[in-house]
């Protein structure tokens, strides 16, 4: 008998395959695979140890297997109640603040369906033989936005470095179109405020204590070595 | 006088197996020795708060500190405050049953330590709901009253003038090496050692 993780794993295997919204590492989070499966775990797009060194491979594991599976599982139990809102993109139900969710479960959806979200991007925007500078559209964005690449990466470690606690550094797009960096806390998503999420690194402890303990400037330092620009500009090019 | 880190009243593998050794040395050294010096750092444009202790300093959340630094004076003086107590209220040699009053005053408000319900399991239940980085606390409210409940981040019970009498850093720097996603596991090993003896003194008070 397949465990859950393994079903889980095989049904989104098995969708994202065939599915149209599927291009070479995007995967689209929280899609409704079939009757009762609610939210899954998106499969890592590469293998655990593909970011070595700069993240290890045994953060990836957990943060991949445990974390971002725990968001899922919380965000279903969340929703037990809800079929209405099961059905619904993740997107959407995180959209104002989550508004289209009953109170009593609304911090639920947000710190769990942020996870999801938060952590279904996270893999995507990383990968291995990555790393480098952004070309095209976004290049130019980020120059005209910060002058140049280099203060993108400043600004982008300065706010996850000052983020007291647990949360994330953005590289977002506004409702204008315009680029923004700033922080949010714990899993707080750039969508709940109308924003597309461009680029994100996660700044929780569990992201990077293994290697990196209290020293979060190195562990932001390295990720630039992992960031796949594709999925980003591609992101950034998305109505 | 500039906030100093206190030296760790035993050694870095007292707690052992229940918390690493390698934990113990990153927390102390590492973590509470950066919001010492970024507590005093957020002090350097009001030096006449330096003679503050650290408990006036937080009252009223820190309503004494300009508003530029208090959320800094919050963030790292909370954490001084709580990592300071949080080694004091652990310990070799220690777990068990509670003794003294703060023992009576455990079994009439939560039914005891271990009781269902009781104060344990009060407490894990905080410690594992807190989303994000935080500690779950055991209080004793203004009225004398035991209280259970979490904060957020280095919150510190001292800002709503509530007396901290035992803590448990749910960080996940606090258990991360050993435990990694694990909370509840390590929720449920720090009982096996709470100095009493201390969490009694502080009730006492």
């Amino acid at each position: 008998m397949l465990s859950s993780i393994n079903r889980r794993s095989f049904l989104v295997t098995g969708a994202l395959a065939g599915a149209a919204c599927f291009t070479a590492g995007a995967l689209r989070p929280g899609r409704v695979l079939a009757e009762g499966t609610m939210f899954e775990l998106p499969k890592l797009p590469y293998g655990y140890d593909a970011l070595e060194p700069s993240i290890d491979k045994t953060t990836m594991e957990i943060h991949h297997d445990k974390h971002h599976q725990a968001y899922v599982d919380n965000l279903n139990k969340a929703l037990k109640d809800q079929p209405d809102l099961q059905k619904m993109p993740i997107e959407e139900l995180l959209a104002n603040k989550a508004a289209k969710v009953p109170e009593a479960i609304r911090q639920a959806v947000i710190n769990n369906g942020g996870g999801h979200f938060n952590h279904s991007l996270f893999w995507t925007v990383l990968g291995p033989n990555a790393g480098g500078e952004p070309k095209g559209e976004l290049a130019d964005a980020i120059k005209s936005t910060f002058t140049d690449f280099k203060t993108l990466t400043e600004k982008m470690n300065e706010a996850g470095l000052k983020r007291f606690g647990s949360g994330w550094s953005w590289l977002a797009k506004g409702a204008d179109g315009k680029l923004e960096v700033y922080s949010t806390a714990n899993q707080d998503s750039p969508i709940m405020d109308g924003k597309t999420p461009l680029f994100g690194i996660d700044v929780w402890e569990h992201a990077y204590y293994l290697k990196y303990q209290n020293k979060r400037g190195e562990y932001l330092k390295a990720i630039w070595n992992v960031v796949n620009w594709g999925e980003v500009e591609k992101r950034f090019a998305a109505k | 006088m500039a906030f100093t880190l206190p030296s760790l009243p035993y050694s870095t593998d007292a707690l052992e197996p229940h918390i690493d050794k390698m934990t113990m040395e990153i927390h102390h050294g590492k973590h509470h020795n950066a919001y010492v010096t970024n507590l005093n750092k957020a002090l350097e444009a009001t030096p006449e708060l330096l003679a503050l202790s650290i408990e006036e300093l937080l009252a009223n959340k820190a309503a004494k500190v300009p508003e530029a630094s208090r959320q800094a004076v919050i963030n790292n003086g909370g954490g001084h405050a709580n990592h300071s107590l949080f080694w004091t209220v652990l310990g070799p040699k220690a777990g068990g049953e509670p003794t003294g009053t703060v023992a009576d005053a455990i079994k009439s408000t939560f039914g005891g330590l271990s009781a269902t319900g009781g104060l344990k399991e009060k407490m894990i239940d905080a410690g594992t709901k807190r989303f994000g980085s935080g500690w779950s606390w055991l209080v004793k409210t203004k009225d004398g009253k035991l209280e259970v409940y979490a904060t957020l981040n280095q919150d510190s019970p001292l800002m709503e003038g509530k007396t901290p009498i035992f803590g448990i850093d749910v960080w996940e720097h606090a258990y991360y090496l050993k435990y990694q996603n694990r909370r509840p596991d390590y929720l449920a090993a720090i009982w096996n050692v709470v100095n009493w003896t201390e969490v009694n003194k502080r009730f006492a008070k």
